[in-house]
């Protein structure tokens, strides 16, 4: 039971911590440039100060991390770790369901994406349908139930998606598709893509209406029966009334255009738009409409929709005035996102900020989370990743990982554990053979009596 | 035809001709609700317990059975069961999932839609639902599994409609009766739910864990509405359209209570709050992983059940893949689940999880006492517990006057190995089980373990 939770066990140990004072670090606020020999004080898990010199409270615990790299906690716009299930594929509109229903907190992905400096993470629904299910923001809270690992506060959000993914289901002649011979599944075009969002909104729109005249009758004092609640619809009504952010997956640049001109038409606003890989098209509309992008460094060919990709897709939207930011949409790349940033320098020049940036303060801003985290700054969360060399060198390595001023990784623990670990595996593997090698008592009795 | 009537009229005039009062002499009596009596005696009148105790007489028209070297006890209560349900499908997987996590990969089974055969395309179309259906007008005394299970030494099942998400509303049975009508106790004893999910994506919704989740809470909010429309209707019936009647949301509105499937302390931890969210009076059944949940349930103050059905380790596995250190330790603590909740103060009843030889029974049960918990709430666990936590405490699960003559005699200690079964009484007929193994063929069924294995879906 507990070795599993071991570093969990190991942060909540260090819940009545006192005040923690990281010193004499290159520090990488994003915003606030860049400190060469800084230090950190945090208390009750947020960062008390930032500077030449803080603060150093008589009962402070004193991390010297002389040589080291602070940088904030990185954020990854698009996950699918820590979740029991990811595609409701079954329909083309599943927004009655929703990651936080299925959080996994145990998941060991969610440790491993810690042990690459990453504190905060959008969980998103599949890109089987047009209209997914409602994402999750969390934060690695390791050790922590699941509701405690849930971004408190964060604005919720949705996913679309566009093109081949929602459209591999259906079959234009209406027959069954694929090897399983299963029934085709609308739509199978990506006009009927399109087709499919309008129609959900049509649909959510009438709802909406419902609900107000159902209100303004009771608001009269006319007895009424409420409208049935429709879990399909009602966060639609939300992306309408902007109280739910759109993250659509994408891929090419008329279908691009196609959505943001339906949220147009529609009154409501697409937040992101994920992968994203021919938004060096058409950035300057991407830009106009106010939606931010979340893409790829250089993951791209992996099918037909993804070809026309080039490596400097996120450095040209982000000089077009794009909100960009890179995600790993996978468990393994989550663990080097520090890596992903550091090559848009190579393609497309960005600065070392602008780098940092896109796995920092942008996805935070897409988020709507920067309040909270995405730098260092006094008053926001004590979310901080501590590298060995600068986070942009292939060569770095993190060594420790605070969320809320708690320490959830350290690299040194970890080395230490893991013999602990491998005991317990062979006594629990010895004990299991042990049981095995004996008979079962009664099994041979039994037909005697 | 006429073979059968004849049959019929003997197994009748058999029952008929059963003793209706039993005294049971000179017995070591465990009544479970109180203090063990050493030498007493236990009158059984009518089908109900009439009188027990060291120094109660017994009455001139008794058969009485003498008592010496026998103990009684209270008819053991299978808490989750299709006992008494004949066909009741094979639910249960062989052989736990992969790493030995007990799975549930029921066949989906017959798809109950409005739409007849077409994929569902959402909750309207309600998938895999068959609420209204009553485990109390399936169960059978002909279901051949009654007489192995009265051999193991249960006098009741609370039994249920095996399929579906919302399979059905189970009923509290005895394991004996001429008519179905005779097994009846209690006829709602709770709606069933399992987390099955459609193949695929073409195979209709829904076909993940959070579509069933979603789709769970998608009927309960339409009961409520549903309740309320009829209630608005009622009152308003003139012009007002009525509300279209909904034999789903009958089933579920005519339920005390849900029984939902946790594996893991994540499943305890995610449906504990969803119960809480959607204001039901949930049991939680599975729990393998109960030994690091007792927190939560005692935190909710939720009862639990508990499976029997230890996870094990895959037979015939690789022999080079090695279990994940997590899995080998669900396997190792597993059977110390009851403890852990008893240690903790959180009410619990054991489930036999389809184990239908006494001897698997027993052992199952021994590695939950070589862990920790203690024969006597073992015991509890499988009798009085049972029967509180389903609200019938008022007529079975000790010994007591009054109640319903359910009872195992037994020369030995109930849970030993070795120990006869020498009698069983259900509704106070006498039987003298026989363990016969099933006939080639008939598999042995029980109540699925909660969900095991999750299939995960692609990402990008």
């Amino acid at each position: 039971m507990k070795p599993i939770l071991l570093a969990g066990a190991f942060a909540a140990s260090m819940l009545a911590a006192p005040p923690i004072v990281i010193q004499n670090a290159t520090i990488l606020t994003i915003t606030k440039g860049t400190l060469n020999s800084g230090s950190i004080l945090i208390r009750d898990g947020k960062i008390a100060e930032v500077g030449e010199q803080v603060n150093v409270p008589s009962d402070a615990m004193v991390v010297d991390a002389s040589g080291k790299f602070v940088m904030p906690g990185i954020i990854d716009c698009h996950s699918h770790i820590a979740a029991d299930s990811i595609n409701e594929g079954s329909v083309s509109v599943s927004a009655m369901v929703g990651i936080q229903d299925v959080l996994n907190p145990e998941d060991i992905s969610i440790y491993r994406a810690l042990a690459g400096g990453v504190t905060t993470a959008n969980v998103l629904h599949g890109s089987a349908n047009a209209i997914g299910g409602k994402c999750t923001v969390m934060k690695m809270r390791w050790g922590k139930d699941a509701h405690d690992m849930i971004f408190e506060g964060a604005m919720p959000g949705i996913k679309f998606a566009l093109g081949e993914n929602p459209k591999r289901a259906g079959n234009p002649t209406g027959q069954r598709v694929g090897a399983a011979n299963v029934p085709a599944r609308y739509p199978a075009t990506r006009m009927g893509v399109e087709d499919v969002i309008r129609e959900a909104f049509t649909e959510a729109k009438a709802y909406q209406q419902a609900w107000k005249d159902y209100n303004e009758r009771v608001a009269r004092g006319e007895q009424a029966l409420a409208p049935r609640r429709d879990l399909k619809l009602e966060p639609l009504v939300e992306v309408l009334e902007g109280k739910r952010l759109v993250h659509a997956h994408c891929y090419r640049a008329d279908e691009i255009l196609m959505l943001l001109r339906v949220a147009d038409e529609f009154g409501f606003k697409i937040r992101t738009l994920q992968h994203v890989l021919e938004g060096y098209k058409v950035a300057k509309e991407i830009a106009e409409h106010g939606a931010g992008a979340s893409t790829f460094s250089d993951w791209w060919a992996f099918k037909i929709e993804a070809y026309d990709a080039i490596p400097y897709n996120a450095a040209i939207m982000v000089r077009k005035g794009v909100l960009v930011s890179l995600n790993s949409d996978s468990a393994e790349l989550m663990r080097h996102l520090n890596d992903e940033a550091a090559k848009t320098m190579k393609y497309g020049g960005l600065s070392e900020t602008e780098a940092l940036s896109l796995i920092t303060i942008n996805p935070a801003k897409q988020l709507m989370i920067d309040n909270r985290v995405g730098s260092i700054e006094a008053g926001k969360d004590a979310d901080l990743a501590i590298f060995d060399k600068h986070p942009l060198s292939n060569f770095s390595k993190v060594e420790k990982v605070y969320i809320d001023g708690q320490l959830y990784f350290d690299r040194d623990h970890d080395l230490a554990e893991r013999p602990v670990h491998d005991t317990e595996k062979k006594k629990l593997l010895d004990k299991e053979k042990e049981q095995q090698r004996r008979p079962a008592p009664g099994a041979a009795r039994r037909p005697a009596e | 035809m006429k073979l059968l009537s004849i049959l019929l009229l003997v197994a009748g005039a058999l029952f008929a001709g059963a003793p209706t009062t039993i005294a049971i002499h000179n017995a070591r009596v465990i009544p479970v609700s109180g203090t063990v009596i050493p030498r007493g005696n236990v009158i059984l009148r009518n089908g109900l317990i009439e009188a027990v105790g060291a120094d109660v007489a017994v009455p001139a028209d008794a058969w009485v059975i003498e008592g010496d070297g026998l103990t009684v006890y209270p008819g053991l209560i299978d808490a989750l069961s299709t006992f008494g349900i004949p066909d009741a499908a094979p639910a249960m997987a062989s052989g736990g999932g992969r790493g030995g996590v007990p799975a549930q990969q029921p066949q989906p089974g017959p798809v109950t839609l409005a739409t007849g055969n077409a994929p569902a395309r959402g909750p309207e179309d309600r998938p895999y639902t068959t609420s209204w259906v009553r485990a109390a007008d399936l169960v059978r005394p002909s279901d051949r599994r009654i007489e192995s299970a009265r051999a193991e030494g249960f006098t009741t099942a609370v039994t249920f409609p095996p399929r579906g998400i919302f399979a059905g509303q189970g009923a509290v049975v005895n394991l004996a009766g001429e008519k179905p009508g005779d097994m009846v106790v209690v006829d709602d004893a709770g709606q069933y739910i399992t987390f099955i999910t459609s193949p695929g994506f073409g195979g209709g919704f829904p076909n993940s864990l959070m579509g069933v989740i979603a789709y769970v809470r998608q009927v309960y909010l339409d009961a409520e509405h549903y309740r309320l429309a009829k209630q608005f209707y009622n009152a308003h019936a003139r012009g007002t359209q009525r509300p279209e009647y909904d034999r789903a949301l009958e089933g579920v509105l005519d339920s005390p209570r849900v029984l939902l499937p946790a594996t893991r302390r994540i499943d305890v931890d995610r449906l504990l709050r969803f119960a809480d969210e959607m204001h039901l009076k949930a049991l939680l059944y599975g729990l393998p992983e109960g030994y690091r949940s007792a927190d939560l349930l005692k935190k909710a103050n939720s009862a639990a059940l508990v499976s029997l059905r230890w996870p094990e380790k895959v037979r015939d596995s690789d022999p080079d893949e090695i279990d994940p250190l997590n899995v080998l330790e669900l396997r190792d603590q597993a059977p110390s689940t009851p403890a852990m909740l008893a240690k903790n103060g959180v009410k619990f009843a054991l489930y036999s999880g389809g184990i239908d030889r006494r001897t698997d029974l027993i052992r199952a049960v021994r590695r939950s006492l070589d862990a920790g918990l203690s024969a006597d709430d073992a015991l509890r666990a499988m009798t009085l517990s049972v029967a509180e936590i389903y609200g019938v405490a008022d007529r079975l699960g000790s010994i007591e006057r009054g109640k319903i003559a359910n009872l195992v005699v037994t020369k030995g200690d109930l849970f030993q190995d070795r120990t006869e079964v020498k009698y069983v009484f259900v509704d106070g007929v006498k039987f003298e089980p026989v363990e016969e193994p099933l006939p080639p063929g008939v598999r042995p069924d029980g109540i699925p373990g909660p969900t095991g294995d999750i299939p995960r879906g692609g990402n990008q």
